[in-house]
């Protein structure tokens, strides 16, 4: 299933000079319109139409969050403000959001970035898609929805409302898909199931994409389980639009991102330096299809690495690996680097485990994990529990080498966010 | 089948949670007869007969407390020196593990609440030996 077949499978010499193209187009207009980049240019001693080849693009200059914050509220724009006609904000946690202005042509270019990563799990006219984030600044309601309504779905802005809210609307317009966070998913199963609801016979749920938290493989299986339905796994981010710049297509085997609209990059988040094909590292993007404000070499902070086996699907747009972390998110225990995804990963592989989890790090460096139960996880017996704790910690410990405290919860006892979940919980104040 | 089952509640082990559940369980309407509270570090779990067990269950789990049902054993032994040891002898000489065990005396009756893993060997055991079963219904008489 194809939405823009010959955009999609280009093969990848003339996918290349695609890029090469809009790079040099995009690096003319931001040397002549954004004070930002002339001034690192200058600095680099960088003239842009030396740009003569895609490898030239590790002589640019990075772009990080730091840098968007600085240029708050529009120092990066490329356009007239007049040009543009929407605004989105990071989510972010402190100080200044990042803002990304969009131009009409940009709107509907991340529409059609979205179109293409929803179509090709198999999402068509006759789909109810129920998006479930947030509207307003975050990106993931409304270009989630353009989108979506691109391909002709019946979308239903529901937003994050009660539960019971969507699950009415989930039931009375018979909802084929959902776009949610996987913590709220989780949540949400936890809730079908305290109502008595069994997702195969009473909602007509076939698709969930998930999206805009880091999660596991171990977490999507279990949303697939509890919903009956397939999940795909969604990536972006609000510098480079919002969602759809990455995606999973129907053999969810990493994610798609679409590289006639951005340059990929690993590199060794340390040193800059790009890294082979295939080795793991930071990823960072160029924007080549953006008007209102081209970004170049954003650093994005997120762990992943390139697939460089052609997918089953034929679409030659190159594959990410599942995003390990951001390395914003690493804690550093003890001396030890750790990923909240680790410690996911061990707790979402027990099945006696239930499906909400908070990571709380205080005095020195000590880190208790508070984990709900599962149902199924209580036969009664507190031994059995004690047990399970153990074994968890054990785990824990050998996939971290840091040995954690954990508590077990009941099930629905731990706070569900309004929003991204927070699973880390840093007290300590050195 | 003398078997007797417990309505069990998984709570945090914290100030107030002994509260909630009896509280919820009274409300209901529910009388408890009997009762147990284990604690493991964080958590605990409480062990209760009630005279209304489906209803315990249905109100506990609508209100999202964890709830299981546990088997267990309740036997009359005669109420003078030595019956525990008679008991605990006879299963221990068969290699079963007694996991919990509780007793008290009502009415001059001696009454042991056991918990093991073989069931239905320990049942077969004890009856063999003339030790009296009760049923749920002779536990909530009592």
């Amino acid at each position: 299933m194809f939405w823009d077949q010959a955009s999609e499978t280009l093969a990848r010499p003339i996918l290349e000079q695609l890029q090469l193209k809009r790079l040099q187009d995009t690096l003319q207009r931001v040397a002549q319109r954004v004070p930002f980049y002339q001034q690192r240019f200058a600095e680099l001693g960088i003239n842009p139409a030396e740009i003569k080849s895609l490898a030239d693009v590790r002589r640019l200059p990075f772009t990080t969050g730091a840098d968007l914050r600085a240029i708050y509220p529009d120092g990066m724009l490329a356009a007239d403000r007049d040009e543009s006609v929407r605004l989105h904000t990071s989510t972010g946690t402190t100080g200044k959001p990042k803002a990304i202005f969009f131009s009409r042509k940009d709107v509907d270019n991340a529409a059609e970035l979205i179109a293409r990563s929803l179509v090709m799990t198999g999402i068509t006219r006759k789909d109810v898609f129920q998006n479930m984030m947030s509207y307003g600044l975050f990106t993931g309601g409304l270009v989630m929805h353009y989108g979506a309504e691109k391909v002709g779905c019946l979308v239903i802005p529901a937003g994050p409302g009660t539960s019971e809210r969507q699950l009415m609307l989930m039931q009375d317009f018979r909802t084929t898909a959902v776009h949610i966070l996987p913590s709220y998913a989780l949540y949400f199963a936890s809730f079908l199931e305290q109502k008595g609801i069994d997702p195969r016979k009473d909602l007509a749920l076939r698709k969930a994409f998930v999206g805009a938290e880091p999660h596991t493989e171990e977490t999507r299986r279990r949303i697939e389980q509890a919903f009956g339905c397939d999940v795909y796994n969604s990536y972006g981010l609000t510098e480079m639009n919002g969602p759809g710049v990455a995606f999973e297509c129907e053999y969810k085997a990493g994610l798609h991102l679409w590289e006639d609209n951005f340059i990929l990059e690993i590199i060794n988040p340390a040193t800059g330096e790009p890294l082979p094909e295939g080795q793991t590292g930071e990823l960072v993007l160029t924007t080549l299809n953006r008007e209102a404000m081209p970004i170049l070499r954003y650093r994005t902070r997120d762990i992943t690495s390139i697939i460089p086996e052609p997918c089953q699907c034929g679409r030659t747009h190159r594959r990410l690996a599942r995003i390990t972390g951001r390395s914003d998110d690493m804690l550093i225990i003890r001396g030890v680097n750790i990923f909240p995804q680790q410690i996911e990963r061990v707790l979402m592989s027990f099945p006696q485990v239930g499906r909400n989890y908070v990571i709380i790090i205080e005095g020195l460096d000590d880190m208790t994990i508070k984990v709900e139960l599962a149902a199924a996880g209580f036969d009664g017996q507190v031994e059995h529990v004690a047990a399970l704790q153990q074994q968890l910690i054990e785990k824990l410990r050998a996939e971290t080498w840091v040995k954690p405290k954990l508590d077990l919860v009941p099930a629905g006892s731990l706070p569900v966010a309004e929003g991204k979940a927070k699973r880390v919980i840093d007290k300590r104040t050195l | 089948m003398n078997a007797v089952n417990l309505v069990a509640v998984f709570v945090e082990n914290k100030p107030g949670q002994t509260a909630r559940v009896t509280r919820l369980l009274a409300e209901a309407g529910v009388n408890l007869c009997w009762l147990t509270i284990a604690n493991s570090g964080s958590f605990g779990v409480m062990k209760f007969l009630v005279d209304q067990q489906d209803l315990a269950i249905r109100t506990l789990k609508e209100k999202g407390v964890m709830v299981s049902l546990v088997e267990v054993l309740a036997l009359e032994a005669p109420h003078k020196p030595g019956s525990l040891q008679a008991v605990a002898d006879l299963l221990g000489r068969h290699n079963i593990n007694l996991e919990n065990c509780s007793g008290f005396v009502a009415h001059n009756r001696a009454i042991l609440i056991i918990e093991v893993h073989e069931l239905a060997q320990a049942r077969a055991i004890l009856e063999q030996q003339g030790f009296r079963l009760l049923s749920q219904e002779e536990m909530l008489r009592l």
